[in-house]
C-alpha cells in the first residue's frame, strides 16, 4: 500500500473510521435481510446500508482521494445522488407489489361465494 | 502506525461486506417468496457498490468509483423491472 503511506495520520484515521463506521452500518443491514421475519419488517433492513452506509464510505472516498491528489474530488457524489433518488423508487414499488400478491393470495385462499 | 490501522480497517470492512453479500444470497437462494429474492438482489448490488469503493480506497485508482457508479445504475434498472413485472406480470406496459 504505497500510495495509502502518502496520506497523513490525521486523514488516515478519518478513513479509516469512516470505512470501518459504513461497512459495520452495511453488514447490520444485511444480517437484518437475513434475520427479520417476515417481507414488510426486512423491507427495512438493508436502507440501513444505502443511506448511511453508503454514506460513510463515500465520505470516507472523498477524503482519500481529495487528500491525495492534493485538489477536491467531489464526483463520488454522483453515487449518493443516484442511490437517494433511486431508493425510495424501488422499494415503494417493491412493497407495493407485495400487498397487492399478498391480497391477491388471501383472495385465493378464501372460499368464493355461492 | 495509522497506515497499519487504515490497511487492517480495509481489510476488515471488506470482510464485513462479503460476509453482507453472503447474506444477502442466502436470503436470495431461501427466500419464501419472489419478493424476497429482489429485495435480496437489491441488497447484493448495493453491498458490492461499497465492497468497490473500499476496493478503489485500497488500490488508489478512481477508475472503481466509475464502475460503482454503474453498478448503482443497472441495479436500479434491475431491480426496478423486476419488481415490475412482479406486479403487472410485464415489464412494458
Amino acid at each position: 500500500m504505497s500510495h495509502l503511506d502518502a496520506l497523513p495520520p490525521w486523514a488516515a484515521i478519518v478513513v479509516a473510521l469512516l470505512v470501518l463506521c459504513g461497512a459495520l452500518l452495511a453488514f447490520i443491514g444485511s444480517l437484518g435481510l437475513l434475520r427479520l421475519g417476515n417481507f414488510y419488517q426486512r423491507v427495512h433492513a438493508p436502507t440501513l446500508g444505502t443511506t448511511l452506509g453508503t454514506f460513510c464510505m463515500l465520505a470516507a472516498s472523498i477524503t482519500c482521494f481529495s487528500v491525495l491528489h492534493g485538489r477536491p474530488i467531489f464526483y463520488e457524489i454522483l453515487i449518493g445522488v443516484f442511490l437517494t433518488l433511486t431508493t425510495p423508487i424501488t422499494l415503494m414499488l417493491l412493497v407495493r407489489t407485495a400487498l397487492h400478491r399478498d391480497r391477491e393470495a388471501a383472495a385465493a385462499a378464501t372460499p368464493p361465494h355461492e | 502506525m495509522s497506515h497499519s490501522l487504515l490497511g487492517i480497517a480495509i481489510v476488515l470492512a471488506q470482510f464485513l461486506l462479503l460476509l453482507g453479500m453472503s447474506f444477502s444470497i442466502i436470503r436470495m437462494v431461501r427466500g419464501p417468496r419472489a419478493q424476497d429474492r429482489v429485495l435480496a438482489l437489491d441488497a447484493l448490488y448495493v453491498n458490492a457498490m461499497i465492497l468497490l469503493l473500499t476496493i478503489g480506497i485500497r488500490s488508489g485508482s478512481l477508475l472503481y468509483v466509475e464502475a460503482g457508479l454503474i453498478i448503482a445504475l443497472l441495479g436500479f434498472a434491475g431491480t426496478f423491472a423486476l419488481a415490475k413485472f412482479l406486479m403487472r406480470g410485464e415489464v412494458i406496459e
